[in-house]
């Protein structure tokens, strides 16, 4: 529970439905302000109140579990080292790889608990067979599955999503037809470990070391201007590079070996193959054959097709009928047949830009 | 994983109002709800009330009724005491001495003289029961200390001080002496006289009293500069309205406490040694905090190894077991406690500890229960532990 309206309408449902609900709460790694007060988005002592509160309308347990030393060495350590890399990490996928459904989902099972709930926008359906399926949220535009590509079978045989198969302006009425606090909260944003959302000066702030200036080269190896530090740079931006040329240049890569950032006209932008690493098969079967699917590559991307061709346990080339402009390595590549999320990895830096 | 029992060993943290304590109380919500301080007849009845309570609890400390300050609970005993003599004994001196064991009212009280105005202060070692050394505590005072405050029975870990010795040494030098009391009231002697002591506070939630009224004693002689300013109440040392029905109420419970005190301390004793007993059998790496003896009857404490008290808690809780850990953890922020850690227990033991204080109405089956739901769940919290780090 975060004191949020998805996880509050979640617990409410649940109890609705005869449940015995506990509610837990992680306190994460809080950033330090210069108050010396934590000041993250998620679990200030206001979320926290608001959601000991829901609790207690509930009438259910509460517990906040302290996840702060997991929580720093598995995301916030990563999402730095992953930067520093040169690529930009989802912090959120490994929240739930390693902190959601690790560590929450083993000390609640050390509860006896039958269920792992949360205020998710997916679904799990079980098949004929008897093995679990992760389906997209009903919403559309609220849609979760692409950040909960981690989950195996043993995770889905002992989850709930309750608020999955609602659309979000539904879940806002029930919040409200519970009288629960928090129906007219704003959606959170951006990465809850961030004080302010600013990730470029909070990687500044705890790794100035990434933040030196390099060279902005052409393909060809051409220097033609200077940059501030990669992290401060996405795939695809075309605005505030600061170098003159005779047609419009975009980051199409980075190089931390030689801290360059690689920049190319449109038509070098995109490209329509990745290999995702790390990959994950809800199914917990690697598919033997080749098959086509559609693939998100964004939190807020469109699922695209694409033909998906398993290297080994842990790898994928996929094969997209079109270009994308945005292939980000260490972004998810999520793997989706219709509305089932088949899996997901984290998409690898593109060899041909750092190999010399 | 619901619960069917619940067992309430947490007494230390607070004690349910005694129905007899309530009955006295009633009246004085409705029928007599003057003002002590109206000239008419009913502020007159309600400052009997409040008059004979003072002197029913002057009688069981052994003090005068001038002696009674009446206050809104510990914590404001404490900060009256520490601040009241702190301020009006600036002409004698600046320099306060506590121990790194004490009630946060105290500790805080103190940090903040030391940063807001012209103190210092100085704190004393204890030792790994929690104990303070006489022979150290008067070498960290010095001709500028005007009051050391010592808490009488540690909330923690049990640990009662040895005030006689400690009050014989500090009059001599002519320092005030208070302490917290807070534990000990209802099952240590609270003889002003006999302890020695200056300045002594009490709240009546710890003593089967209603919650939100404590009691300072502060004997005669002794100026206390009001922390709280406004009327001139409590002979100008403490400004409010008096809350007659809880007034009442602490003098009732605080009787019924000592005209009871030998089957309630039996009882307690008896319990308290059956958990005791009952997980130092049944629990592996545990270790007892705070003395072996010299404790108050209703409290038993513990440090397990590979356990942190947030999540021993917790199983406890869906158990049915109310329990506390060292530190307050209602904010999952496992923090070892400044208590165990000043009594030199390292920081991963530190987290493991386990508070429980048994009441008059537990009873062998509670405990029982208890015995059998604390060893699981420590078993259950150190496999986790294994699973997930």
């Amino acid at each position: 529970m975060s004191g949020g309206v998805d996880s509050s309408v979640a617990a409410a449902l649940l109890v609705e439905q005869g449940y015995d609900v506990i509610g837990m709460m992680m306190r994460l790694w809080a950033e330090e302000s210069q108050d010396g007060k934590g000041h993250n988005r998620c679990c200030t002592p206001e979320q926290m109140n608001d959601a000991r509160r829901i609790a207690d309308k509930l009438k259910i347990p509460f517990y906040v579990l302290d996840t702060k030393d997991v929580f720093r060495d598995k995301i916030v350590s990563y999402f730095i080292d992953q930067h520093r890399q040169g690529v930009t990490p989802n912090p959120c996928i490994e929240c739930n790889r390693h902190i959601r459904f690790t560590y929450l989902f083993e000390n609640a099972m050390a509860l006896d608990a039958d269920y792992l709930a949360t205020g998710h926008y997916a679904q799990i359906q079980q098949t004929e067979s008897g093995a679990y399926q992760l389906e997209m949220g009903v919403d559309d535009a609220k849609d979760q599955s692409y950040v909960l590509c981690v989950l195996q079978q043993k995770h889905m045989a002992r989850t709930l999503f309750p608020i999955g198969r609602y659309p979000k302006t539904d879940v806002r009425e029930m919040a409200r037809k519970f009288g629960l606090p928090t129906a007219s909260k704003q959606d959170s944003q951006d990465l809850c470990f961030l004080g302010d959302g600013d990730y470029r000066r909070f990687l500044r702030d705890f790794a100035d070391d990434m933040m030196q200036s390099g060279p902005i080269v052409l393909k060809s190896g051409e220097v033609i201007g200077e940059h501030h530090g990669l992290a401060n740079y996405t795939i695809g931006q075309r605005k505030g590079l600061g170098v003159t040329y005779s047609e419009p240049l975009y980051v199409i890569a980075t190089n931390p070996y030689r801290n360059a950032l690689i920049v190319g006209t449109r038509l070098d932008l995109g490209d329509d193959r990745l290999i995702a690493k790390r990959m994950n098969w809800t199914s917990d079967n690697v598919p033997d054959q080749p098959f086509d699917a559609q693939v998100k590559i964004r939190y807020k991307a469109r699922p695209v097709p694409a033909h998906i061709t398993p290297l080994d346990e842990t790898r994928v080339h996929v094969q997209f009928a079109e270009p994308l402009r945005d292939i980000t390595p260490g972004q998810g590549a999520v793997i989706y047949d219709g509305r089932v999320c088949l899996g997901g990895g984290i998409i690898e830096r593109d060899s041909r830009f750092t190999d010399n | 994983m619901v619960s069917h029992r619940n067992v309430y060993l947490d007494y230390s943290a607070t004690t349910p109002t005694d129905p007899r304590v309530l009955e006295k109380m009633l009246p004085y919500f409705t029928d007599e709800f003057g003002n002590t301080s109206s000239a008419h007849s009913y502020g007159r009845r309600a400052e009997d009330a409040i008059e004979t309570a003072r002197e029913t609890i002057a009688t069981l400390m052994n003090c005068r009724a001038s002696e009674i300050i009446f206050t809104s609970g510990g914590s404001e005993s404490d900060n009256l005491a520490i601040r009241g003599a702190a301020w009006s004994r600036l002409d004698v001196g600046n320099h306060l001495v506590t121990t790194p064991v004490e009630h946060s009212a105290v500790t805080r009280t103190v940090s903040q003289l030391v940063a807001f105005s012209d103190f210092d202060s100085a704190i004393v070692p204890v030792d790994k029961t929690a104990s303070v050394d006489v022979e150290e505590l008067l070498d960290n005072c010095n001709e500028r200390t005007t009051l050391v405050s010592i808490i009488y029975a540690n909330n923690e870990v049990g640990t009662t001080a040895d005030m006689p010795r400690i009050a014989a040494q500090l009059r001599e030098r002519g320092i005030l002496f208070h302490t917290d009391a807070v534990q000990s009231a209802g099952q240590m002697t609270l003889d002003v006289q006999a302890l020695g002591v200056d300045l002594l506070s009490i709240s009546a939630h710890k003593f089967y009293g209603p919650k939100g009224v404590g009691a300072l004693y502060c004997r005669d002689g002794i100026n206390l500069a009001p922390s709280q300013t406004g009327g001139s109440h409590e002979a100008g040392r403490r400004a409010g309205t008096l809350n007659t029905p809880a007034i009442v109420g602490m003098a009732e419970a605080l009787r019924l406490a000592y005209e009871e005190r030998d089957e309630r301390l039996a009882h307690y004793t008896r319990l308290r040694d059956m958990l005791k007993d009952g997980i130092l059998e049944k629990v592996s790496d545990c270790q007892i905090t705070g003395h072996p003896v010299h404790r108050l009857p209703s409290h038993i404490s513990f440090v397990f190894e590979d356990v942190d008290s947030t999540r021993l808690l917790m199983h406890l809780d869906l158990m049915g077991i109310s329990a506390s850990g060292a530190s307050a953890c209602k904010t999952g922020n496992a923090e070892p406690s400044s208590v165990l850690l000043a009594m030199g227990y390292a920081p991963e033991l530190a987290i493991g500890s386990l508070r429980l204080t048994v009441g008059q109405t537990t009873t062998e089956e509670d405990v029982a229960y208890a015995i059998e739901g604390i060893a699981a769940a420590v078993e259950k919290v150190r496999k986790l532990k294994r699973i997930v780090s």
